[in-house]
């Protein structure tokens, strides 16, 4: 590791500590209704929106009223974004004359995006009209995580409230949600990502000559654009002059600041962030990379807030940078080493000033290392999925830092919303096995954890569990989950493992050699990324609407503080030995194996 | 159950015309006025004519240019109309093959360079479009392109120092050299 990768990781962890602060009391005001600085402008807008659908803003709904407007908004946004895809070529805003998207791959890509997964099985610049990317995936961009972090202030009010039935109104929560805090954020980030180089364009692509001809020997394509294949099924290959190169654009900076911001992650390019025309420069990579965490990190601040006590929340702020930092280091260090088999054939791999070094297979020039990795912890602790690196070429170690990000349940930070609503599920957990120990009902902010919070905590940790492992076990015993491997040996497995990973954790991200546009993958992975979302949100209200119902507790002598340092390292145990201890033996299988293969 | 679905269906159509219509309309309206290179795709001309976007790889695989990262994008090297990485595992054989079929024609076309390769330059990039290369791996290929092009070495260096993007504010990210900018320079000496 260099001195300048651990400046960066300093600097970028700094920033996001600075400013979760002023943006976490923004969003407070914001979910409770108070005034925020931009009613003046926002306001009407609102009340606009209040009229044109109907909502009563001031009507309040139980827990179970709560999910189904949820599930009904979320099922409408499934149906129109599949059906988007599926009309596309009838539609304006196609200049490259792109037809239907497969239905498989058009039902995969909508759950992806409605549950803030953003798995992608296509790639943008060749299946998605700019139609299709602003107003279909861009929308739910907004919608997911909006719906998300709604979630999470139902839950925050179940523990604030007491004696009520109610837990707030999920239209107004998701509409504030987007309009006071998603859209002016991303306006702000658009045009800073434009002026580093992201296209921002609803003209053509654009071809140009190229300076140097090249001439290539490829496939020979029929009329339905399949390669032919001779007699012994090999490809039938013919030589070709290349002469000229295509410029993709597309309306992508509009689309990328909320894909970066709201922990979507879908690329409006095939390799995400890693294209120059998403990410171009060192300055773009800072300020997506932030966005990557903000809000996640800012929530902490709003929920403090919200309880009406700060110290709550900046004690799972704590543990969250204390699990992901050291990760962090343990990417960068990994691929700092470099691969060995490269070292012994005469390759430099020593970082310098005039070189970053290390393991570049799959990864920029601009970003080197310590950009990759950086991005590669932030993306998978979050459960954004954007990737600036391609994560299947990555060392095993370095691999298996953000497999097991992921696998940590999409905790520490995680998703916008469901990120902390994991965690505080996860606090749950932890106040009941520190009960358990001294024999006393546990407690948390005031509210006794009882048998019906247990078992719905219970029911968040396992799903997620259940589903990452059933379903490797099914790719890994089937011929139509072997068939999509792409890396031999152990690699292959951990292409398995990351996938059912990303899909249940809503990540998103892909060690992407894995072919996942099968009949096989796109319905599997349309169902656990249903099953991954929904699945965890009913609990998580159900919880809350069971906490607003209880009496507040007055903290006794026996209340076991929950913001302390103690409670922050039992919190970051509990996370890491359920984490660990359901996950070793498939990392063992994968990344673990595959390092002991160097030796 | 009925007033549920109705404030699902327009909540979804207005938020769908507010962030999917009006929002990317306002942006594109606002970077085409205050951006208009650089939301277009940074389309680099020379004479009048566009010859690739700065932001873009392009292959080159003469003596007399400089040679950017490999690309595993398909069916050929640099089709940016598909980017892509290899994915492939660091463990691969296949990707072993590769880095060495890349040495090898580093060294054939350089005989007497028996440096060390720096890594960027036989491994291929995350987009398969890398439009840049490390110092090292200009400072590695300068010999060569002055040899082809009958250009002093030295000549050849200071126009890699030309081209060396820093930093930016001396932290973030990596020096980086533009393979097409320094080529197009180089062209540009006649």
């Amino acid at each position: 590791m260099t001195g300048n990768d651990i400046l960066q990781t300093v600097l970028y962890f700094g920033a996001l500590a600075v400013l979760a602060g002023p943006l976490g009391l923004y969003m407070a005001r914001v979910y409770e209704g108070a005034p925020c600085g931009l009613d003046g402008v926002l306001g009407p807008l609102e009340r606009l929106f209040y009229r044109v659908c109907g909502i009563r803003q001031d009507e309040e709904m139980d827990w179970k009223q709560y999910a189904t407007a949820v599930l009904i908004f979320s099922a409408a946004g499934v149906f129109l974004l599949y059906f988007l895809q599926r009309v596309q070529g009838a539609l304006p805003l196609n200049p490259q004359k792109f037809g239907a998207v497969t239905p498989g791959l058009s039902f995969n890509t909508a759950l992806s995006f409605v549950t803030n997964t953003n798995w992608q099985n296509y790639s943008g610049e060749t299946a998605m009209s700019y139609l299709t990317q602003m107003a279909g995936l861009a929308v739910q961009n907004f919608l997911s995580a909006a719906a998300g972090m709604a979630a999470l202030v139902a839950l925050i009010r179940g523990f604030k409230r007491h004696s009520a039935n109610t837990i707030g109104n999920f239209w107004v929560d998701m509409a504030r949600g987007t309009l006071y805090i998603l859209m002016p954020l991303a306006l702000v980030y658009s045009l800073l990502l434009v002026s580093q180089g992201v296209v921002q364009s609803f003209g053509k692509y654009r071809t140009v000559d190229l300076v140097e001809a090249g001439n290539y020997e490829i496939p020979r394509l029929d009329a339905g654009g399949n390669a032919v294949k001779d007699a012994n099924g090999d490809p039938v290959m013919e030589k070709a002059k290349v002469t000229r190169q295509v410029i993709p654009l597309g309306p992508a900076a509009s689309q990328i600041a909320i894909k970066q911001l709201g922990t979507n992650g879908g690329g409006f390019f095939n390799v995400n962030s890693a294209h120059p025309f998403e990410n171009p420069t060192a300055f773009s990579n800072f300020l997506e990379c932030l966005a990557i965490l903000l809000i996640p990190a800012a929530l902490c601040i709003t929920f403090g807030k919200m309880v009406g006590d700060r110290r709550q929340g900046l004690a799972l702020l704590a543990a969250m940078f204390l699990i992901l930092v050291p990760l962090t280091f343990l990417c960068a260090w990994a691929e700092q080493g470099g691969n060995p088999h490269l070292a012994s054939m005469g390759v430099d791999q020593a970082a310098s000033a005039l070189q970053p070094g290390g393991n570049m297979e799959g990864k920029e020039a601009r970003f080197g290392i310590a950009d990759s990795t950086i991005w590669a912890a932030a993306t998978t602790a979050a459960s954004n999925g954007s990737v600036n690196s391609m994560h299947d070429s990555y060392m095993p170690l370095g691999g298996m830092v953000p497999m097991l990000l992921i696998q940590f349940g999409e905790v520490i930070f995680g998703g916008v919303g469901s990120g902390l609503y994991g965690m505080l599920i996860f606090a749950i957990i932890t106040v009941f096995v520190a009960g358990l120990m001294v024999g006393r009902t546990p407690e948390y902010l005031g509210k006794k954890i009882e048998i019906f919070e247990m078992k719905m905590a219970a029911l968040v940790v396992l799903i997620v569990n259940a589903l990452i492992k059933l379903g490797t076990a099914i790719a890994v015993s089937t011929k139509a989950g072997t068939a999509g491997i792409a890396n031999p040996g152990p690699h292959g497995f951990s292409e398995v493992l990351y996938a059912f990973s990303s899909f249940a954790g809503n990540n998103g991200s892909a060690f992407a050699g894995l072919n996942g546009n099968t009949v096989f993958y796109n319905t599997i992975g349309g169902i656990l990324m249903f099953f991954g979302r929904f699945w965890v949100i009913i609990p998580v209200l159900a919880i809350a609407g069971s906490l607003a119902k209880k009496k507040q507790v007055p903290a006794g002598l026996g209340t076991l503080p929950t913001h302390t340092p103690l409670f922050v390292v039992f919190l970051m145990g509990v996370i890491v030995i359920v984490g660990a201890l359901a996950f070793m033996p498939g990392l063992a299988l994968g990344p673990i194996a595959e390092q002991l293969m160097y030796h | 159950m009925p007033r549920m679905i109705r404030n699902s269906v327009m909540s979804l159509l207005f938020m769908t015309a507010l962030t999917g219509i009006v929002y990317p309309l306002v942006i594109t309206g606002i970077a085409q006025v205050a951006f208009p290179g650089r939301a277009n795709g940074s389309i680099v001309e020379e004479n009048g004519k566009p010859v690739g976007s700065a932001l873009i790889g392009q292959q080159f695989g003469g003596p007399g240019y400089f040679w950017g990262r490999p690309s595993a994008t398909t069916p050929y090297p640099y089709n940016s109309a598909s980017s892509s990485g290899s994915n492939l595992g660091p463990n691969n054989p296949d990707l072993i093959r590769a880095v060495q079929s890349r040495i090898d024609a580093l060294r054939a076309a350089d005989p007497g360079n028996r440096r060390p390769i720096p890594v960027d330059l036989v491994t291929s990039s995350a987009s398969g479009l890398d439009p840049d290369i490390s110092p090292a791996a200009a400072i590695y290929q300068a010999g060569r392109v002055a040899r082809a092009r009958g250009l002093d070495v030295a000549k050849v260096r200071d126009l890699i120092a030309e081209n060396t993007r820093e930093r930016f504010l001396g932290i973030f990210g990596e020096p980086a050299v533009n393979v097409l900018r320094l080529n197009l320079a180089l062209d540009n000496l006649k």
